[in-house]
């Protein structure tokens, strides 16, 4: 019920137009290979008269490729090596061809879901060291690794040290084994490497970053790492409602190669240029899109890509955040409107829920108790527990939000309606009030202040947990954050996360006013 | 004599297994005024609050103005009959004048501000300085003033007591009860106090009931008890009140 509900009341607010030809979804995962890729995916499609939503930085994997199967997106970029071990569960392939055919086959024939052509590029993975190490410990080859492994601290994305082809396949097929290993998120990565804090790193062999801070990869003596072609990955409506889509996308194939791509990667991961900018300039020199020209995209600087639109390095903080006034002021109440719906929502549950629990004490903490539960999930986990169910975007964001609101406002309006000046409550029975007239006249009213607390603290959770909604793309303030860590720009996270702070505190400040009104005014 | 207004016949209450009430039989003529005494845990509450339902006992008959209290919807009954806590109860969050006038504002009388005005009035709270204060900003003694004057509001023939004074000063005592007494001739009301005061007990009760263990050990007059206590436990209470030396 609450779900139906949620979707409607999220639908009414958030879709326009119904009647427009349905926009093609194009998503990246996060990181800034992805990005590049997606936007040029999604560039080609406007040059060719496509109507596209931008979905980048989705979500790992896991996430981009459930949306991918349920529908929720029609493609993303994708490597083959991650297809055949991470979501195939297959061990790795040695030789491309094979590999590629072998994900070909299999995406299609369970899911429906099509292969592209590959992009022309390999992007395998990296281990890379500081130069000083690698002369340190005389360390050319993996194997060379294995050897050191047992000094050395290493740091790793979280993606790397669960795969099958990451950290446990190098460490049965070298017998690497680091004296300590330490998770760290893909943007912060090169900078612990280069500050010393790590020693080892995995990378992507493209990556602009290697270049930047004259990193030493280690050879992979034994090729063990599989071939991880980058390719479109297609869902199965778009071929069968725009074929023509299909066929744009495929004159990328085999344009790229290793040292475009890496010479691409560096201009918007080192050099921090907007990734619109880098895409639209690639297109052009591959002759797919004249640029300036008719086919220039219109959206490609618009849409919710803030990605995209990075101004030059050299603008101070106060600059960049004057230029991205608009964008952020978009983002802020689109982040408000999050808030706003999944908490009013819950206050309708949470309320309610709460003065029924009073009259039915026995249920009442295991009741309680059970939507505590709710509150342990980590957020990501959470919104990932989502996508099968209710696709990505908006709804599933709000019912995310929606659930980690109930639990504040539970406990407190239960606690307040049971704990109400007990020789109020009893002299009110004893001189003939109805239940109901004691819960409306005495309860309600003695425990407002302790329920409009319970609010206020949803309130404030709700405000910080709403930028994890950028990951399964329902937008707010989340957006640059998550854009900033995969694109390394400390100055776009923080274009996030500074308003997201002062929200938290606005909100936090104006129902404190009204929890005093409440309280001086009942 | 006519018929006793309120009447307990065996009744019987059990907490946990522990009798509260014993079999407990009490009947209370119209305009008098019981006082209810002994030691914590004989049953003094309990039986005051089968008058107005707040207590269902198990077995027994409870009669309050010739009916039984079952047929009568407790809300009603409750409504009928003026009720004074030991701690006001007082709503925080409404005026001194809204808390007097709930009773008949919940029964749907327009003449409830009046009422609550007049009743105000009666207990010596002048509603021209009280009616708009809160609860907390009266004194202890103000705030069961009021606890009393809401209890009259509606008129109620009945009122019951449950330690009004317990928690007041000697002096602030005095005066409620010199208040209390006047209204309660006045008025003709019949009232029911539980005390753990036996002095007051004999000052405000035109009978005194003494309780043990859940049932009635003796009820009589002050005089009479003084006089003839029916067991040696009436005389040893009495005694330790000191109260047939005077």
């Amino acid at each position: 019920m609450t779900r139906r509900y949620l979707a409607v009341l999220a639908l009414s607010l958030f879709l326009t137009g119904g009647s427009a030809p349905r926009p093609i979804v194009v998503a990246s995962k996060p990181f800034g290979e992805s990005y590049l890729l997606a936007e040029m995916f999604a560039q080609l499609l406007e040059a060719r008269g496509f109507p596209v939503e931008r979905r980048l930085g989705l979500g790992a994997t896991e996430l981009a490729f459930q949306a991918l199967r349920t529908g929720a997106i029609d493609l993303y970029p994708e490597y083959t090596g991650t297809g055949l071990t991470a979501i195939l569960h297959e061990p790795p392939r040695p030789d491309p061809r094979e590999a590629f055919n072998r994900v070909a086959t299999e995406f299609a024939s369970r899911w429906g879901i099509r292969w592209l052509p590959p992009l022309g590029f390999e992007n395998t993975y990296a281990i890379a060291v500081r130069r000083e190490t690698a002369d340190r410990y005389r360390l050319r080859t993996l194997s060379d690794l294995a050897r050191a492994g047992g000094e050395l601290t290493a740091g790793l994305t979280p993606d790397f040290i669960g795969r099958p082809d990451g950290l446990p396949g190098i460490g049965r097929a070298y017998g690497i084994a680091f004296k300590a290993v330490r998770a760290l998120g893909p943007a912060v990565k090169y900078q612990a490497l280069a500050a010393g804090k790590v020693d080892v790193i995995d990378g992507y062999a493209t990556d602009g970053f290697i270049a930047r801070y004259d990193l030493i990869v280690l050879q992979d003596d034994r090729r063990f790492f599989p071939p991880y072609q980058a390719a479109a990955l297609v869902g199965p409506r778009l071929p069968r409602e725009a074929p023509a889509a299909v066929l744009a996308l495929e004159e990328l194939s085999g344009r790229l190669s290793e040292s475009t791509m890496r010479q691409l990667n560096r201009r918007v991961e080192v050099d921090n240029e907007p990734v619109a900018a880098v895409a639209s300039d690639a297109l052009a020199e591959l002759g797919l899109v004249v640029q300036g020209g008719a086919g220039k995209p219109a959206s490609a600087t618009e849409e919710r890509t803030s990605a995209g639109r990075t101004p030059a390095n050299r603008e101070s903080l106060g600059t960049y955040f004057l230029t991205q006034a608009p964008t952020l002021a978009r983002l802020t109440v689109r982040h408000l409107l999050l808030v706003a719906v999944s908490l009013a929502a819950a206050v309708l549950v949470a309320l309610p829920l709460g003065l029924l629990l009073e009259r039915t004490r026995q249920a009442a903490e295991t009741t309680i108790r059970a939507v505590g539960v709710l509150q342990t999930i980590p957020g990501i986990a959470l919104l990932a527990f989502m996508i099968p169910l209710l696709g990505i975007g908006v709804v599933p964001a709000l019912v995310a939000l929606f659930l980690y609101s109930l639990y504040p406002i539970l406990r407190n309006t239960y606690t307040g309606v049971r704990n109400a000046d007990p020789d109020a409550v009893n002299a009110a029975v004893a001189i003939g009030m109805r239940p109901v007239q004691v819960l409306r006249h005495v309860r309600l009213p003695l425990a407002a202040p302790v329920i409009m607390a319970g609010i206020r603290t949803a309130a404030v959770i709700n405000v910080g947990t709403a930028t994890l909604a950028a990951f399964i793309g329902a937008g707010g303030l989340g957006d640059p954050i998550v854009a900033g860590l995969s694109l390394s720009d400390s100055r776009m996270i923080l274009s996030g996360a500074i308003p997201a702070a002062l929200l938290a505190l606005a909100v936090d400040g104006a129902l404190g006013v009204v929890e005093w009104a409440v309280k001086t005014n009942r | 004599m006519t018929a006793p207004l309120l009447i307990a016949d065996a009744v019987t209450k059990r907490f946990d297994h522990t009798f509260a009430l014993d079999a407990a039989t009490l009947n209370i003529a119209r305009a008098e005024s019981v006082a209810l005494v002994g030691e914590s845990g004989a049953g003094k509450s309990t039986l005051l609050r089968c008058f107005n339902r707040l207590i269902e006992p198990e077995s027994g008959t409870v009669s309050v103005r010739g009916e039984d209290v079952r047929s009568v919807d407790p809300i009603l009954l409750r409504r009928s009959i003026g009720y004074v806590p030991q701690e006001s109860g007082l709503l925080p969050h409404w005026s001194v004048l809204r808390n007097v006038s709930v009773v008949p504002w919940l029964a749907g009388n327009a003449q409830a501000e009046q009422l609550g005005r007049d009743s105000l009035n009666l207990v010596g709270l002048d509603p021209k300085r009280f009616a708009a204060r809160r609860p907390r900003e009266l004194s202890g003694g103000q705030r069961q003033r009021a606890a009393l004057a809401r209890a009259l509001a509606a008129r109620p023939d009945i009122v019951l007591l449950d330690e009004p004074f317990g928690a007041l000063d000697a002096i602030t005592r005095a005066d409620l009860q010199a208040t209390f007494h006047r209204l309660q001739r006045e008025l003709s009301l019949t009232a029911v106090l539980v005390t753990h005061d036996l002095r007051e007990a004999f000052d405000l009760g035109d009978r005194v009931v003494v309780m043990r263990a859940g049932r009635v050990e003796q009820a009589a007059a002050p005089a009479e008890l003084l006089a003839s206590p029916a067991t040696p436990y009436v005389a040893e209470l009495l005694d330790r009140a000191r109260m047939r030396e005077r």
